[in-house]
């Protein structure tokens, strides 16, 4: 691989209210005193900017948590200081993740000034009841005001939707898809409701008093879901995100899908730098109050740092890349090299297809792609 | 160190007979305790039960005898207890040790009352002529009925209960009067000659690290000395002695073992299966006229295959069961291999208690995961040519047309149970193909005598009887010889290829259902894959039940971001793991525990 492109995740692990279906590194908020986070994520910056040496960086992704409830001027910051460090690309993608309450519409003006371009919100269902379910804390209204307002002041807007809820019917959602599009973004994130161990719904689901769609009816949504996208020339580039056209994929999360470098920052952030024998996986300190003191201490706040076997930066490459509609390269495809017999299996199950450069799971196979990319790899 | 010779008529030998529970171990170290074998510190509970399984379950698999020297009213008494094997797998091993006692104590809890272990035990006694003394043990629980329970013992097993000792092992109460009824009511051993050649019965046997091979002996006629030359009867090999002792319990080496007394001896002997339980040992020079009657070679009489779950522990597994095969004669094991499991080996065991406990020292010893496949009997199969086969694989069944028939093992088993789940108990044994020969009531608990076909009996009949009697039931058996019956091999297709280690031989009136309830459980045992997977049994080329496992439909995480890489790769690691305790049978994955999960029958 000859150039290999940077990127940098920023954690924010705060949230207003923590939603029972949730399962990432998230924090209420509670009013805590958030500079000394802001300050050790800009310290960690410093500490990676030497590990990577001067490389531009083609993304920034302000992840959480609830990043929207950031002070925008702490995002300004961040963005001047990753700037300052290593150079942004002059494509760069600077994404943020916000939750569609009135509150933080309010911010969206500011942030757009700090350098965000592309707001990625997340609306998740489109009616009352629903969002009640969901444990949301704003309204469908509020979340439609939000998409307007981001898309006015936003040149890129995404949104994420979550599908298969519980008494969900087909129909319901086929209209509510339709309705999420007529707030006009440019790219879209259906998610199947997944249950989470830990979670409030896992303990829901346990009790018998949250059922969710069966296999067979969750493959049901999915396909219903690629077929309406599709329709409206949303294109499916990976198995939970659609695009309106190539320059609305997410660039960020393309690096993670084909394995490139990226650096992350703030609590619990996960990170991969190098390429064959010499890649590095790492992982910042989970909790707010331990990342801030490590930094402080120590000048970074990893966690675990691991250099991965060959074997795992393999299957890194294939469980991430297949994923995406276009596939992976073979010519970038690190060793030890797949299983011929297995790839010509899927191939004649019609799971896989094969071109002359490329690899990639069908739309059939993509339906199964844990299942498939597991046997592939399984060995 | 030289013992002080014992007169003939000081000395006692005896055993315990009892049912798992009623006391036997407590009562063995209350007896060890009194006449000093052992200071208060010594003392670890249950000191005979020296295997970690067999403390753990109650079960002893190897005779132990101690010697207890006390002294009362001027004399000195050697009292050797004879601890034997308490399960009806080991029944030729239990015969022999009481072939070594005149005497034998029936401890029966007088708040359980007879069980049929015991039943078959004291018959077993009974039929070596010993006298017996009944024990009513646990009479400090408030529960105790031994009015009740002499009764009983009276009724079924035939004898005077009397004058039975009323003992709690556990506070010790009773114990001194246990000491005089085994002084004033168990005879001493029969007039040896010392001057004649050496006759002595071997007892058991078993695998000692320091030690070497330590064999349990009484002494019929003549004397055993350290030195000497001896000759094993039946196996026809020579050894000369390293060691002779007696057990106090701590190990205590002797000049000499005369007539009536029982020891041990060492010599270099190299497996346990080189002294065969109830062989005669005399002297090489100077030999005995007769061997001492009732000597058997030990057979198995169950076999299962055992594979390890990762092919690479083949060669541990091999030297973990030659270990065991050390100290264990009655295991046989030889290579097999199975086109669904590869290499493994064909085991067999005296019954089902020992395939357990084999498998759970190799599990629990040896720390070998094991996949072991449906046990067997042994069918012998009476071929057109005259030959006659012993088939202990369904797998090695010869072509149909060649058999002439095929016989297959019967057991008469003794079921005790209250009342109320005689009629459950009753469907259990018809469904298996029993024939009820008794129906007697012994208080208020029915004892049920029947014949069954072993075949019906090694799986899970245990399992159900304890499930249906809530544990209250127990049972015991015997085996009673061949009977030609109407089976037939079924075989278990999975994706349309048959499963060598799922097939079995069945009684045709038996397999539609066996095979039903197998493909149903299978259906359930063996994941979604990403393609259909039919499931039949069937008999030659007639499918007789089948399902299908529908395809997996979807199988997606919806969302894989930059920290989702190391939590999928982990995910992977475990699939990849997990695909190696399942085995592939042309395309299709099949958990471990499916194989014998298959076989368990359900309820009804
Ligand atoms: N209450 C009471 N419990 C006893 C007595 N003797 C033994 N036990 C208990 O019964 C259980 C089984 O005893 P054990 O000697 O192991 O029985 P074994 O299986 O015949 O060897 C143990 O929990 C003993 O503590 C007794 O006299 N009274
Ligand atoms: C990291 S979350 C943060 C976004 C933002 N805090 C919010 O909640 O709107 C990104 C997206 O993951 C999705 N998500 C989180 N947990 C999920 C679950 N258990 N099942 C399906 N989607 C989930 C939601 O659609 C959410 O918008
Ligand atoms: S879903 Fe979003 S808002 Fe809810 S807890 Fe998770 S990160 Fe926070
Ligand atoms: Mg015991």
């Amino acid at each position: 691989m000859t150039h290999r492109q940077l990127g940098l995740y920023i954690h924010w692990p705060y949230c207003a209210a923590i939603c029972p279906y949730c399962d990432f590194n998230v924090y209420r908020a509670r009013g805590a005193d958030t500079a000394p986070l802001v300050d050790a994520i800009l310290a960690d910056l410093a500490y990676w900017r030497a590990q990577t040496g001067p490389r531009p960086l083609a993304s920034l992704f302000f992840g959480g948590g609830t990043p929207s409830l950031m002070d925008p001027a702490d995002v300004a910051r961040v963005i001047e200081t990753a700037d300052r460090l290593w150079d942004l690309e002059a494509s760069v993608e600077i994404s943020l993740e916000a939750n569609p309450t009135d509150a933080e519409a309010a911010r969206f003006a500011d942030l757009r000034a700090a350098g965000v371009e592309r707001l990625s919100l997340g609306v998740q269902a489109l009616d009352d009841p629903s969002l009640k379910a969901l444990g949301r804390f704003h309204s469908a209204a509020e979340a439609m005001a939000a998409a307007d307002l981001a898309r006015q002041l936003f040149p890129r807007l995404s949104i994420d939707l979550i599908y298969a809820r519980q008494d969900q019917t087909l129909a319901a959602w086929q209209d509510e898809l339709m309705r999420a599009l007529a707030l006009n973004p440019d790219h879209v994130s259906p998610y199947q409701l997944t249950i989470e161990p830990g979670t409030a719904f896992a303990r829901a689901a346990a009790r018998g008093r949250l059922k969710v769609p069966d296999p067979d009816l969750a493959a049901d949504f999915y396909t219903l879901t690629q077929d309406v996208l599709e329709g409206v020339g949303f294109d499916a580039y990976e198995v939970s995100n659609h695009a309106r056209g190539h320059d609305n994929r997410s660039r960020h999360n393309l690096l993670y899908w084909r394995s490139q470098d990226w650096i992350g920052v703030g609590p619990g952030a996960h990170g991969r730098l190098g390429w064959g024998g010499e890649r590095r996986a790492s992982k910042a300190l989970d909790r707010p109050r331990d990342y801030v003191d490590q930094v402080t201490a120590r000048g970074h706040a990893i966690d675990e740092l691991e250099t991965l076997s060959p074997e795992a930066v393999r299957d890194e490459f294939w469980l991430m890349g297949l994923r995406l509609q276009d596939g992976l390269p073979l010519a970038d495809a690190p060793r030890p090299a797949l299983s011929d017999n297995k790839i010509r299996r899927n191939l004649e199950h019609g799971w896989m297809w094969q071109s002359d450069t490329h690899l990639g799971l069908t739309a059939q196979g993509r339906l199964l792609a844990d299942a498939v990319i597991g046997d592939l790899l399984a060995d | 160190m030289s013992l002080p010779m014992t007169p003939r008529e000081n000395i006692r030998n005896f055993s315990i007979v009892a049912h798992i529970d009623h006391g036997k171990s407590t009562l063995s170290d209350r007896l060890i305790q009194l006449t000093g074998g052992l200071t208060q510190r010594e003392m670890k509970d249950q000191v005979l039960d020296s295997m970690d399984i067999e403390r753990e379950r109650g079960i002893t698999i190897k005779a132990q005898t101690v010697r207890l020297e006390f002294q009362r009213d001027g004399q000195d008494y050697v009292l050797n207890l004879i601890d034997t094997p308490g399960h009806v797998d080991f029944a030729y091993e239990v015969s022999r040790s009481l072939a070594a006692c005149e005497g034998a104590l029936l401890v029966v809890d007088a708040s359980q009352g007879v069980e049929a272990q015991t039943l078959a035990n004291v018959y077993q006694a009974i039929d070596a002529d010993l006298e017996i003394v009944p024990v009513l043990n646990k009479i400090d629980l408030p529960a105790a009925e031994p009015d009740r329970v002499k009764a009983q013992i009276e009724e079924v097993i035939g004898i005077d209960a009397s004058d039975s000792v009323m003992i709690s092992a556990k506070t010790g109460l009773g114990i001194e009067d246990v000491l005089d009824a085994i002084i004033t009511r168990l005879p001493a051993p029969k007039i040896g000659d010392r001057d004649a050649p050496l006759k002595a019965l071997l007892m058991d046997a078993y695998y000692d690290q320091y030690l070497g091979v330590v064999v349990l002996v009484r002494i019929i006629d003549g004397v055993l000395k350290k030195g000497m030359k001896v000759r094993m009867m039946a196996t026809g090999a020579n050894y000369a002695l390293d060691r002779v002792g007696v057990f106090k319990p701590k190990i205590t080496e002797v000049e000499e073992l005369g007539p009536g007394e029982i020891g041990f001896l060492t010599a270099s002997i190299k497996e346990v299966a080189d002294a065969a339980v109830g062989d005669t040992i005399t002297e090489e020079r100077r030999q005995t006229a007769t061997m001492l009657p009732g000597f058997k070679p030990a057979q198995p009489v169950v076999f299962c295959g055992l594979f390890p779950v990762d092919a690479a522990d083949f060669e541990d597994l091999r030297a973990a069961m030659g270990k065991l095969r050390l100290n264990d004669a009655s295991f046989s094991f030889e290579m097999e291999t199975s086109a669904a499991l590869g290499f493994g080996f064909r085991c067999g065991f005296l019954g089902l208690l020992h395939l357990e406990i084999i498998q759970e020292r190799l599990s629990r010893e040896f720390n070998l995961d094991l996949i072991a496949t449906a046990p067997s009997v042994v069918y012998e199969i009476k071929l057109k040519s005259g030959e006659t086969l012993h088939l202990h694989n369904p797998a090695d069944m010869p072509d149909v047309m060649s058999i002439e028939a095929i016989e297959e093992p019967w057991i008469k088993a003794t079921i005790l149970t209250p009342d109320e789940y005689l009629g459950g108990i009753m469907k259990l044994c018809q469904d298996r193909r029993g024939n009820q020969r008794e129906l007697t009531y012994v208080g208020s608990r029915a004892m049920l005598v029947y014949e069954l076909p072993l075949n019906e009996v090694v799986f899970d009949f245990y399992d159900r009887l304890k499930s249906i009697s809530k544990g209250y039931a127990s049972f015991d058996y015997a085996i009673e010889g061949y009977r030609p019956g109407n089976l037939v091999k079924m075989s278990i297709l999975v994706n349309e290829e048959p499963v060598d280690a799922l097939s079995m031989l069945v009684h045709a009136t038996r397999a539609e259902m066996r095979g039903r309830s197998m493909c149903e459980k299978l259906k359930d045992l063996i994941p979604q894959h990403l393609f259909k997977i039919p499931i039949q049994a069937a008999i030659g080329g007639r499918v007789i039940a089948r399902e299908t496992i529908s395809a997996m439909r979807k199988d997606v995480t919806a969302k894989c971001y930059g920290g989702d890489a190391s939590r999928k790769r982990k995910l992977l690691d475990k699939q990849k793991a997990g695909k190696k305790r399942m085995r592939q049978f042309g395309s299709v994955d099949i958990p471990q525990e499916a194989f014998i999960a298959a076989l368990k029958m359900d309820a009804d």
